[in-house]
């Protein structure tokens, strides 16, 4: 499938730009006309993957992260977030709800609430290569609207 | 200043405001810590109407403030959740351990 759209933004892994993130993805979004709750939707599961990438790809050191924002036929928003970070040696065992290796300041809940917050969830990673994470949400199209 | 502080009889209440994602997690744990060691409140609420963003930072924040009031023999509870807030307790089941009004 050909994407009708994509926009492709990388940043340094600062928390500084979870905010950048979250905006620059609503921003792109805008044309599909999502709703408040969808927008609310998008941001969430931006700050859950762009965080994981800040905290636990780079660790002790600056990385580079990768978001690429795509739109297909049918109102069908895909986010890309990719890092070269540590990886993940059992991404089953990471995606289960409470499983963290982060200490206090962490709850367990990010992948379950990119998996409850948008439609399709993939997660690929490679221990010392980096891990992308993928998702999709399907926009609908509202009546009315011109899209 | 994320949070500000009032009391009231027995009850603390803290309101929470702005973004709480890992960026402003730390400050947000800081102030909160203090103003729990300090005033150590029997009954203390949170009132999130002020908070525009939350995501999982967020939760690891109030569980820890849950945390210390259970060490202290106090309550918390959770008042004006802003909608977005709201789904992302409810999808992490934070409303099996922290009372959300
Ligand atoms: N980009 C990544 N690079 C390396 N490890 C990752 C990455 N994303 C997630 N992980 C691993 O997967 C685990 C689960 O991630 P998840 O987002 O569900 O929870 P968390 O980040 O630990 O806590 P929370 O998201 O609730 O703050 C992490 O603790 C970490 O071990
Ligand atoms: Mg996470």
């Amino acid at each position: 499938m050909k994407a009708i759209d994509q926009v492709t933004v990388t940043f340094t892994s600062r928390s500084a730009n979870e905010g950048f993130a979250r905006a620059a993805a609503a921003c792109f979004a805008a044309q599909l006309d999502p709703t408040l709750d969808e927008v609310a939707d998008i941001k969430t599961a931006v700050s859950e993957a762009v965080t994981n990438a800040i905290v636990h790809a780079y660790p002790d050191c600056l990385g580079k992260i990768v978001m690429r924002l795509r739109i297909f036929d049918g109102g069908v928003l895909e986010i890309q977030v990719k890092d070269s970070g540590v990886g993940i040696p059992d991404v089953d065992k990471a995606r289960t709800p409470l499983y963290t290796t982060g200490g206090e300041e962490r709850s367990g809940m990010g992948f379950t609430i990119m998996e409850s917050f948008m439609d399709g969830l993939r997660v690929r990673s490679q221990p010392d290569k980096g891990t992308t994470v993928t998702m999709r949400k399907r926009i609908a199209r509202r009546a009315g609207s011109s899209q | 200043m994320p949070i500000t502080v009032t009391s009231r009889d027995s009850a603390l209440t803290i309101a929470l405001s702005g973004e709480i994602d890992h960026h402003g997690a730390r400050e947000m744990m800081t102030q909160l810590d203090d103003a729990i060691a300090t005033r150590l409140p029997a009954r203390l609420v949170l009132d999130l109407s002020g908070v525009t963003f939350m995501d999982s930072s967020g939760i690891a924040v109030l569980l820890r403030a849950l945390r210390q009031e259970q060490q202290i023999g106090g309550s918390l509870r959770m008042t004006n959740i802003p909608t977005q807030a709201r789904r992302v307790l409810d999808a992490a089941g934070v409303g099996r351990l922290i009372t959300l009004d």
